[in-house]
């Protein structure tokens, strides 16, 4: 019988919940490295075994875990992130030009194809590969190339925290950096160019249209359209039709276009999800009122789905990797909270249900449908 | 037999009780004890001294003896306390949070 195996980072450790495809009785497994803070754990596309984790903390660093059992065991692997030649330097806080400077881990992202392969986003913002299991890493330095003096972190950091493929094109891939912007490559990661024309950033940058320098949070896009991407900005709910090359704004009746996450429901290429949160600086959703917004057009018009969520003092926020959607017939959803919650849906958002509700804070959220 | 007493985070990395016994070939410096520690240990590597640049991390603090050796060079002979086995070598976690 199917399943699905719900991959949970907190800010201390990981939790695996497992059920199978009723999704109604849920096993709860952890905490895995108990005490650090797993920004991602992600599972192979193509061998739902293998599974990779990040691992940090303030004292020692970066750590990476692998497993081959779809969990029940761990290996570490290599943690030797090192930018390629020299570094060189972008801009910091007060002006000054400030070397790179690696921090963590943020998004472990398997190929579609190949379990060996895997893709690091890290902070300061670059792109790492490996091709060996996460035993050696290697940097795509092209991609801070692309105007990489120009990115400047901002209050979160300077973090690649999504990795996209394409997967009727290979050598296509989309990253999204904090206070940089989206980027593309169409030469499996060789060179790369920022995609950010018609992003507006008013309040956020002095020149509101400039090439780089946007706060992007978070990309989606369906498989089997994967020339339309949808964005989570700063501010404002994105859409692009041409892979990229240029973007509207579709937030329309959003209560707030401020949030982290955006997602895609598994079968309908034109349902997305977000889930607004009240502003910049007020990291809760707006009223106190846990709501997931869904639009079936691709956009523009939104529905509050609110059947089984706090509707009343609830303050926490859901971060921009705690949003995730299974495959089985009746498209699943599952997010964290900065609460610690964990809600799921089965009926593709209609209605929700906490799986787990007492973790540490949520950092990510992934799923796995099992076969 | 040098005794070295890790903090609680890389115990649980490693998945060793508070203190594990080395033996060190050579010169018995700081040094030598944190290679000969990621030699049994691998899955430490990098979370105790920086892999790229080779400087301990910020937060990590080396005690023995009462003594505070972090600001050492790596390259410190350690006190003959510490190689006699007497006293541990103490690989700390500076203290966070409020």
């Amino acid at each position: 019988m199917s399943g699905v195996r719900v991959l949970v980072g907190t800010h201390k450790g990981a939790f695996i919940l497992t059920s199978d495809g009723k999704r109604t009785n849920w096993d709860i497994s952890g905490p895995l490295f108990a005490g650090w803070e797993i920004y991602h754990i992600n599972g192979s596309p193509a061998d739902p075994q293998r599974l990779y984790a990040s691992q940090s903390n303030g004292w020692s660093g970066q750590v990476i875990q692998r497993s081959n059992d779809g969990g029940q065991t761990w290996e570490v692997v290599g943690n030797k992130f090192a930018y390629e030649g020299v570094p060189g330097t972008h801009i910091w806080y007060d002006g000054t030009q400030h070397p790179w400077d690696f921090l963590r881990v943020w998004q472990l992202q398997p190929s579609l194809t190949d379990p060996e392969t895997v893709y690091a986003g890290v902070e300061d913002a670059g792109l790492f590969r490996s091709t060996d299991g996460g035993q050696n890493w290697q940097e795509l330095p092209g991609l801070r190339a692309a105007k990489g003096h120009l990115w400047q972190p901002g209050a979160g950091g300077m973090c690649l925290h999504t990795i996209l493929f394409d997967p009727t094109n290979p050598l296509r891939i989309f990253v999204a950096i904090s206070s940089a912007g989206a980027f593309r490559t169409d030469d499996g990661g060789e060179t790369w160019r920022p995609i950010n024309q018609g992003l507006l950033s008013p309040g956020e940058l002095p020149d509101k249209t400039a090439e780089v320098g946007h706060c992007v949070h978070n990309l989606a896009t369906h498989p089997s359209r994967p020339g339309v991407l949808f964005m989570q900005k700063h501010w404002d709910v994105m859409r692009s039709d041409n892979a990229g090359d240029s973007w509207h704004e579709v937030s329309g009746n959003l209560p707030s276009d401020f949030g982290f996450p955006i997602a895609v429901h598994a079968h309908e290429p034109n349902t997305v999800y977000v889930i607004p949160i009240k502003s910049d600086s007020e990291h809760y959703p707006p009223d106190g009122k846990l709501r997931v917004y869904r639009s079936r057009s691709g956009g523009d018009e939104w529905e509050a789905l609110t059947k089984g969520l706090p509707q009343k003092d609830c303050y926490v926020n859901v971060l921009r990797s705690a949003l995730a959607v299974d495959s089985l017939d009746s498209c699943g959803l599952y997010f964290g909270t900065t609460g610690g919650q964990v809600y799921a849906s089965i009926d593709s958002g209609d209605s929700w249900t906490p799986i787990v509700r007492d973790l540490p804070k949520v950092l990510s959220v992934e799923v796995q449908t099992l076969p | 037999m040098i005794r070295v007493i890790l903090p609680q985070h890389l115990r649980t990395l490693a998945q060793i009780g508070q203190e594990v016994e080395l033996s060190v070939e050579g010169a018995q410096t700081i040094h030598s004890v944190l290679d000969t520690l990621i030699l049994e240990y691998p899955m430490l590597r990098g979370t105790i001294v920086d892999q790229v640049n080779g400087q301990r991390r910020p937060y990590m603090r080396f005690f023995a003896c009462g003594e505070d050796l972090s600001l050492e060079p790596l390259d410190s002979l350690l006190p003959e306390a510490v190689t006699a086995g007497t006293q541990p070598f103490r690989i700390v976690g500076a203290m966070a949070g409020g």
